[in-house]
């Protein structure tokens, strides 16, 4: 990959992108963004990860200037507040979910057309066209019509328009959502490494979360128009803020508990715990469970057991009804209808305020 | 249909078929094959065809219906254009009223738009009637060219304006967005963009106005009792001078031309092209 | 701009389109008015009147009578031609059925004027045949059944006819149970939608029908064309106000199954 190597003349300063009170409110009375405030770091990779409708698509189109925010919400890039300009003037990179790419231009006239339109003159147009194109590794693609194209070049053809004209930050709407899984993955590691060499300034919206980790310095998760988290990948998968957050990240277990006299009881284990007494719901992620623990404090029965391959997800089902999924080694050999004890570390339990 | 043979299948194809191939080949293709044989038997013979390039009357004629028919195709685009684009990119209240009112003369035939031009600009029309109390002098234009012109757009621009508005929301938005955060003006995103997206639906809806006004009828049978374009003039030579050989030619040519714009915009823009009554 | 502010150009193209808006329309109103009013040169305070509407009817009720018969007829042909030729085209995509296509559009695409007079060259002779309201019918037959097939044909190819009809014969149902249980509910909505084409476009066609008339069998748009050559403007207005009376509710079905055909997509 050439990336790092040939990135040199499209690096730009990093600029920091600012959010102040912004909120949305659209016409028809629908709230789609409580009122915001978010710095992102300049040449930091931000990424928004939520589900549908959660608002992490309204933010970007705000920062983009498709979208004006409500009254007093203001945007800034760097010092320079960019609330009132519209997009046109902003100087911003934008991917789009279905590419974009003007179907009436080739390969190299849709890269060209952020600087035909600032009037770059020709010669110049058409050695960053050829040097971008290098740097993507398409450049034997150029003359191609964009119906020749398949789902991941297309995707690489609208990364370079994008990024050609040198923008402030740069702007991605769900890139790889239409692409099939093996592409996706192919494509991420390459928007990775571009995004490092370039150290360019990136808002990145995902319903994802592999997406999220993979590229993400810090995550913004989201819900229902309002900020759950946000911190590193790390932050949000050890040490979710709240129960939405801990399970929209992974997979999460919900462990039936009592506190009585401020001792936690789950199963045979007893913990000193702070808390208001009666039944309480702890976390646990599946990687934290112990299978066939001597010490186990739970005693369940097998119902699936899933060999992954490195691991095997088991699926048991406690006296109380509930079930609580385990991934075990890949190695380990269980069936069925086994009887099986589980144990955990309790470090490794969270309890976490239920907002949702 | 797995469960029937090949042989039986193409059967059944056959006998579904046969009795809309039957009314067809009776009452169009063989109709259509005596009209162009009966060109060529008139007086003159096959020359009834050359005459028509060769004799000022008819070849006037027919430079005239063209030249008439490419004007309102351009007049037609360029308010669909306007109108089209304008209700597909804003929304505002009343905006479904206009709609409506665009596409209400749909089902206008043309006699009806005929005498909706006498309204408009007839001797006791609405523009006759409004340049008398601003000029002094009622402006009467119905049985004139420009009468026939009015008449033809009115006929077209509801047609056009649909083909239009359903392409144009087609359009997936984010190319439009995608240029503009390229930085393209408002201007330049329709112009590289937006018109370049829509040129197939033009060159089909084009098309279809320019073939319907060259075959026009209704029209100009309400209006044009002086003017000869070429479906009057077709109606002349066969009612009054009863030259059946003429006007056999003339329709034979009218429907060839009109056929052949359609199949050449068909064959660029690829969707289903069709003149309308 | 970015939240859709309205500048200049707004107002002008908006009013630009409220003029194209004001052409079409006025004369649709002022028709309707002269069509009610005593007489129109002097005006609508000359009193409003449904004397010029009662006498178009007792002239030219005839007209309106023979265009509603031919236009059901028509329905009734093009039915029993287009939907099983539609099907035929539907399951059979090849260059054979490509071309049948294309032939079956050409009676759009060439003039009705043209069409009318091969008609006539061609069977003018048969006297009986040439003096009846079946004549004019077979013209709008010609014209209107692609609009049918097309119709039809637009639906079927959306509901993967193929999958159904395999559905059904796996189950063991015949070609005759298939097409009656299977084809012909799922296309419901393209018939209607092609069977409003065709009424709509039988009423009011013109350019066919002028020349495959005959005195004593004139249908509305002909008795309308009558009118606007020799009558005085009152009664045209009132002749075309009766015509709308009859279109419109056609017109606005037809765009109701439109809405409701997009609304299911």
């Amino acid at each position: 990959m050439s990336a790092t190597a040939k990135s040199d003349s499209f690096r730009v300063e990093p600029v920091p992108v600012r959010l102040e009170g912004c909120s949305k409110t659209f016409g028809n009375g629908a709230r789609a963004l409580e009122p915001l405030d978010l710095t992102i770091r300049g040449g930091e990779t931000m990424v928004f990860l939520g589900p549908s409708g959660c608002g992490k698509t309204t933010t970007l189109r705000l920062i983009a200037g498709l979208e004006s925010p409500d009254p007093g919400g203001r945007v800034f890039f760097g010092d320079e507040d960019v609330t009132r300009l519209p997009i046109e003037r902003r100087n911003v990179g934008m991917v789009f979910q279905s590419y974009a790419l003007f179907p009436n231009m080739n390969v190299a006239q849709n890269v060209a057309y952020g600087l035909r339109v600032r009037s770059v003159e020709r010669r110049q147009r058409d050695r960053r066209v050829d040097e971008m194109l290098a740097m993507m590794q398409m450049a034997d693609l150029a003359g191609r019509r964009i119906d020749q194209l398949s789902g991941g070049q297309r995707q690489r053809v609208a990364l370079a328009r994008a990024l050609v004209v040198r923008p402030r930050v740069l702007l991605l709407d769900e890139p790889l959502t239409a692409l099939d899984a093996k592409l996706r993955d192919g494509l991420r590691l390459e928007i990775d490494r571009l995004l490092r060499g370039l150290g360019i300034t990136a808002v990145y919206v995902t319903h994802d979360q592999g997406e999220a980790m993979a590229l993400g310095d810090r995550i913004t998760v989201m819900a229902r128009g309002r900020v759950a988290q946000i911190g590193t990948p790390q932050d949000i998968y050890f040490r979710p803020a709240d129960a939405f957050v801990a399970e929209f990240i992974g997979t999460m277990n919900r462990l039936p508990a009592r506190v009585d006299d401020g001792i936690l009881q789950i199963g045979s284990l007893q913990l000193p715990w702070q808390g208001p007494a009666g039944t309480t719901t702890v976390l646990i992620r599946p990687e934290d469970v112990r299978l066939q623990d001597d010490d186990g404090v739970l005693t369940g029965m097998v119902s699936v057991a899933v060999f992954l391959g490195d691991r095997t997800r088991v699926v048991v089902d406690v006296a109380d009804g509930s079930s609580i999924i385990v991934d075990a080694p890949g190695r380990t050999s269980v069936a069925r209808g086994d009887t099986v004890r589980l144990g955990f570390d309790p470090a490794r339990l969270l309890s976490l305020p239920d907002r949702s | 249909m797995p469960s029937i043979l090949p042989a039986r299948r193409t059967l059944l194809a056959v006998a579904l078929l046969a009795p809309a191939a039957a009314v067809f080949g009776a009452f169009f293709l063989l109709p259509l094959a005596r009209l162009f044989a009966l060109g060529g038997g008139g007086a003159e013979g096959w020359g009834a065809y050359a005459a028509i390039l060769v004799e000022p009357r008819y070849f006037e004629s027919l430079i005239q219906t063209v030249l008439l028919s490419a004007g309102v195709t351009a007049v037609t685009l360029a308010i669909s254009c306007v109108s089209g684009l304008f209700l597909v990119r804003n929304r505002f209240p009343g905006r479904s009223l206009l709609v409506a009112v665009l596409t209400f003369p749909l089902v206008f035939p043309g006699v009806v738009i005929g005498f909706m031009v006498i309204m408009l600009a007839g001797r006791q029309g609405l523009i006759g009637t409004v340049t008398e109390g601003l000029f002094g002098s009622r402006l009467v234009f119905a049985y004139s060219m420009a009468g026939l012109f009015l008449g033809y757009v009115y006929f077209s621009v509801p047609r056009v304006i649909l083909t239009v508005m359903a392409a144009a929301e087609k359009l997936d938005p984010q190319l439009a967005e995608a240029a503009r955060s390229l930085g393209a003006s408002p201007w330049q995103v329709t112009a590289h963009v937006v018109l370049p997206a829509l040129k197939p639906a033009f060159l089909s809806a084009g098309a279809i106005c320019f073939a319907t006004a060259m075959g026009a009828f209704g029209t100009a049978f309400t209006l044009a009792t002086r003017i000869d374009v070429l479906p009057m003039l077709i109606y002349t030579e066969f009612t009054l001078q009863a030259n059946i050989a003429m006007a056999a030619a003339l329709s034979f040519v009218l429907g060839a031309v009109t056929w052949a714009v359609l199949a050449l915009a068909r064959s660029f823009a690829g969707s289903s092209v069709a003149a309308a009554g | 701009m970015a939240g859709g502010s309205r500048g200049p150009a707004f107002w002008g193209q908006l009013a630009f389109t409220l003029l194209v808006c004001l052409m079409l329309v006025s004369p649709i109103v002022l028709s309707l008015l002269a069509g009610v009013t005593q007489n129109y040169f002097v005006g609508i305070r000359s009193g409003v009147t449904l004397r010029w509407v009662e006498e178009v009817l007792r002239t030219y009720s005839g007209t309106i009578l023979l265009s509603v018969q031919i236009a059901f007829a028509c329905l009734a042909c093009t039915l029993l031609l287009g939907v099983p030729a539609a099907y035929v085209l539907s399951r059979h995509q090849g260059r054979a059925t490509r071309l049948v296509e294309e032939l079956l559009v050409m009676p759009v695409a060439i003039p009705g004027l043209a069409t009318a007079l091969a008609l006539i060259i061609t069977y003018g002779g048969f006297g009986d045949f040439r003096r009846s309201w079946l004549f004019i019918l077979v013209g709008h037959v010609l014209f209107t059944l692609p609009f049918m097939v097309r119709a039809v044909l637009a639906v079927m190819n959306s509901v993967d006819l193929a999958t159904l009809e395999e559905g059904a014969a796996s189950l063991g149902a015949g070609f005759v149970r298939r097409f009656f249980g299977v084809v012909l509910p799922n296309c419901m909505p393209g018939i209607l939608a092609g069977s409003l084409m065709v009424v709509t476009l039988s009423i009011g066609e013109f350019n066919l029908t002028w020349l495959l008339h005959t005195p004593l069998g004139k249908t509305l748009p002909v008795g309308l064309a009558d009118a606007y050559a020799s009558l005085r403007i009152e009664i045209g207005s009132a002749y075309t106000l009766i015509f709308f009376v009859i279109i419109i509710p056609c017109l606005v079905l037809m765009q109701a199954v439109a809405r409701r055909g997009a609304g299911s997509k």
